[in-house]
């Protein structure tokens, strides 16, 4: 059974089909690629997949439940977490702040607890900071806990877009270019994360990525996406090897 | 050029040695030991303060420190600030001084009992020195009192404009729906009244039941906040802004066509139910209720609401239900504080409720600070001190203290004391010599 399943959907933007006739198949645990040059729509593709967008047409189903047309919220708190290509990072919060607010679907004390800090509160809050510490710990930023996000250097910034993205447990993580910007070594500090986090959390994880690299790399399945339509879709050799990928993205790589 | 800019750093050097060079003795003296300070200045005022003052030539004790009459005559600047100095500055510096080390002693007696135990003798320490210094006369007492209104209703506002960053307008209509419907439920029960008829309840009920009054009040404000709420949901910003002023015209006109409460005329006649220890419990009931709230990972959702939409949405965060909370529970408050409010000056009319109030209001969160509890509360207390202790200067108040708030707006463009987090229990612990220095 198919953990994330996406059945010919089309989206247009006013007359424009920024995505056309794509499907999508990811099974538990799979890492899978989604590349393309700029402006194919692979963003698009994510925002429809995760509620931002309603596409125009075709089916969205995570563990068999249609998915289309539920609030971004509904459908993060059924377990697709996402990172954003430009941090969307709140910028008066702590890190700490940040991990812990997306246990937000988790929380049970409700609003009771809230206003009068009852012991329910406090219990779930600390249980929430002791996980919040461990995805710090896990994606190399604790020391940053209490700092706020707008004075860290880069490469922190993306670990706390991943770390906060996993804390919400989720089943299926996509990762909207996650190594953009970064140099060298936090690219080589990133790809561990992604690698640890499918192998230690055993979590599903879709990328969106510009570095053939990364995507080689990590990668089982990758698809083309050219103009709003998947061109090719396969494991690294084949799409390292297909003509029209070549033709359409690598092509002055393969010439240099 | 270099010449300039060096005795401008120089100067600044002397400042900033000057400014450590008055806070440095008093370093380690804890909360508790300002307290004692406090309470050892309103007792000698309340002991020596008349005798004081007739000596030094002023006819009575200065009510606001001396401000009101130095701007009245001015040549009694000398005598106001003589008054000041040996009644409060002193008396209070020399026993923060002094006593610094048992106090600090006894703060941590008490912290390490129990911390709720030290928090709540704070709080009635504080109560004891607002008492004692109000006793002196009833203008201290009014204005005591309508700053600890102000600081819930500025609270209150600060949850939506600050931690939320919706610019709402809306809170005068707030307060006046709270105002008016614990207005009504007080008078129409326990007062005869030419409107609301004739009482239903002896007035001796009236102390027990004011709560529900001043709760009801607030119900009826978040139920009117669901009018802004609801498009909060789809627009933000100017937008939100213009909905939200609406609202509040709305509301004033509705009082002044609602014959039922005296239309334009207002309301009177409320019993005498808001006195100090009334609107001081409540306003440390609304800071406890309001920091829990924005403390809470609930609370912080206001705050990533605000820091960016679409991020909160894809972490999990109900977007709607969250400002929905965020207006609701702001007007709640505000309701609270216009009940009070209503009981403190004892008289309300639609037109008190208007641009002016908002004016007011929206001065006082952004000159204390947005996103801070500390802020709001001394936002609130040094806007209303200006307003009262500046009342001498007539309509140049207005322009004195907008002048003011535009010089904290450039220096600090969100005000005093803002993004902080509010934590009494910490503020309150005894202070130690910091470790590694000689």
């Amino acid at each position: 059974m198919a953990l994330l399943k996406v059945d010919h959907m089309t989206h247009f933007f006013g007359g424009l089909k920024a995505v056309n006739d794509y499907n999508l198949e990811i099974e538990p645990g799979q890492v899978r690629g989604l590349i393309g040059p700029n402006g194919a729509g692979k963003t698009t593709i994510f925002n429809l997949i995760t509620g931002i967008y309603k596409p125009t047409e075709g089916e969205i189903t995570l563990e068999d439940q249609q998915i289309v047309g539920l609030q971004p919220h509904q459908i993060a708190s059924m377990g697709l977490a996402r990172t954003f290509q430009n941090l969307r990072l709140w910028r008066h919060m702590t890190v700490l702040e940040h991990v812990k607010l997306a246990r937000y679907s988790k929380i049970q004390y409700g609003l009771i607890g809230a206003f009068f800090g009852t012991a329910e509160r406090h219990r779930e809050e600390d249980e929430n900071e002791r996980i919040a510490l461990d995805l710090l710990e896990m994606v190399g930023i604790p020391q940053h806990a209490n700092q706020v996000v707008t004075n860290l250097p880069y490469g922190a910034q993306r670990r706390v877009e991943m770390a906060r993205a996993l804390a919400i447990e989720p089943k299926i993580l996509f990762l909207d270019e996650p190594t953009a910007g970064m140099n060298p070594e936090e690219l080589e500090q990133m790809m561990q994360i992604v690698r640890q986090v499918h192998e230690e959390l055993g979590m599903a994880i879709f990328l969106i990525e510009h570095r053939m690299r990364v995507v080689m790399e990590l990668c089982e399945v990758i698809q083309t996406l050219v103009f709003g339509k998947v061109i090719a879709e396969g494991g690294p050799e084949e799409i390292r090897n297909n003509p029209a990928v070549i033709e359409a993205y690598l092509g002055q790589e393969v010439v240099t | 050029m270099a010449v300039t800019s060096e005795t401008l750093t120089t100067n600044r050097d002397r400042l900033s040695l000057l400014r450590t060079k008055i806070t440095e003795p008093f370093v380690l003296v804890p909360v508790l030991g300002w307290f004692f300070g406090a309470l050892v200045a309103v007792l000698l005022e309340q002991l020596i303060g008349l005798p004081l003052a007739r000596a030094l030539g002023t006819p009575r004790i200065p009510a606001l420190f001396g401000i009101v009459i130095a701007l009245q005559k001015p040549a009694l600047i000398p005598s106001a600030f003589l008054y000041d100095l040996l009644i409060y500055v002193l008396p209070i510096a020399l026993v923060a001084k002094l006593s610094a080390s048992p106090v600090n002693w006894l703060a941590a007696r008490l912290f390490n009992f129990r911390s709720w135990v030290s928090v709540l003798l704070h709080i009635l320490l504080l109560y004891i020195i607002l008492h004692i210094w109000s006793d002196i006369n009833d203008y201290r007492l009014l204005v005591v009192r309508l700053i600890l209104v102000a600081i819930i209703w500025t609270l209150s506002l600060n949850v939506i404009n600050g931690y939320m960053g919706e610019f709402s307008c809306s809170h005068p209509g707030f307060i006046a729906l709270g105002a008016y419907g614990a207005s009504v439920f007080t008078v129409g029960l326990f007062v005869n009244d030419n409107i609301l008829g004739a009482a239903i309840l002896p007035e001796s009920m009236a102390r027990f039941m004011f709560p529900i009054g001043l709760i009801l009040g607030g119900a009826i404000a978040s139920l009117g906040a669901i009018i802004v709420a609801i498009p909060s949901f789809k627009t933000r910003g100017d937008y939100l802004a213009i909905i939200s002023l609406a609202f509040m015209f709305m509301v004033k006109s509705l009082l002044e066509n609602l014959e039922v409460v005296g239309g334009a005329r207002g309301l009177g006649g409320q019993p005498d139910l808001a006195t100090l220890p009334t609107v001081f419990i409540w306003t440390i009931l609304g800071i406890w209720i309001m920091n829990n709230f924005v403390r809470s990972t609930l609370g912080k959702a206001l705050n990533a609401v605000r820091d960016g939409e679409i991020a909160a949405d894809a972490m999990t965060v109900n977007t709607r239900r969250t400002k929905f909370t965020a207006f609701l529970f702001g007007a709640f408050w505000a309701g609270v504080a216009g009940g009070l409010f209503a009981h403190v000056i004892r008289y309300v009319n639609p037109s008190m409720f208007g641009i002016q109030m908002l004016a007011e209001n929206l001065a006082m969160v952004y000159f204390g600070g947005l996103n801070s509890v500390q802020g709001s509360i001394v936002g609130a207390v040094s806007i209303n001190l200006l307003g009262e202790a500046l009342r001498p200067l007539e309509i140049y108040k207005w322009l004195v203290i907008p002048l003011l708030l535009i010089i904290v707006m450039i220096r600090r463009p969100t005000g005093l004391i803002s993004f902080t987090t509010f934590d009494f229990t910490t503020l309150i612990k005894p202070k130690q010599k910091p470790t590694g220095e000689v």
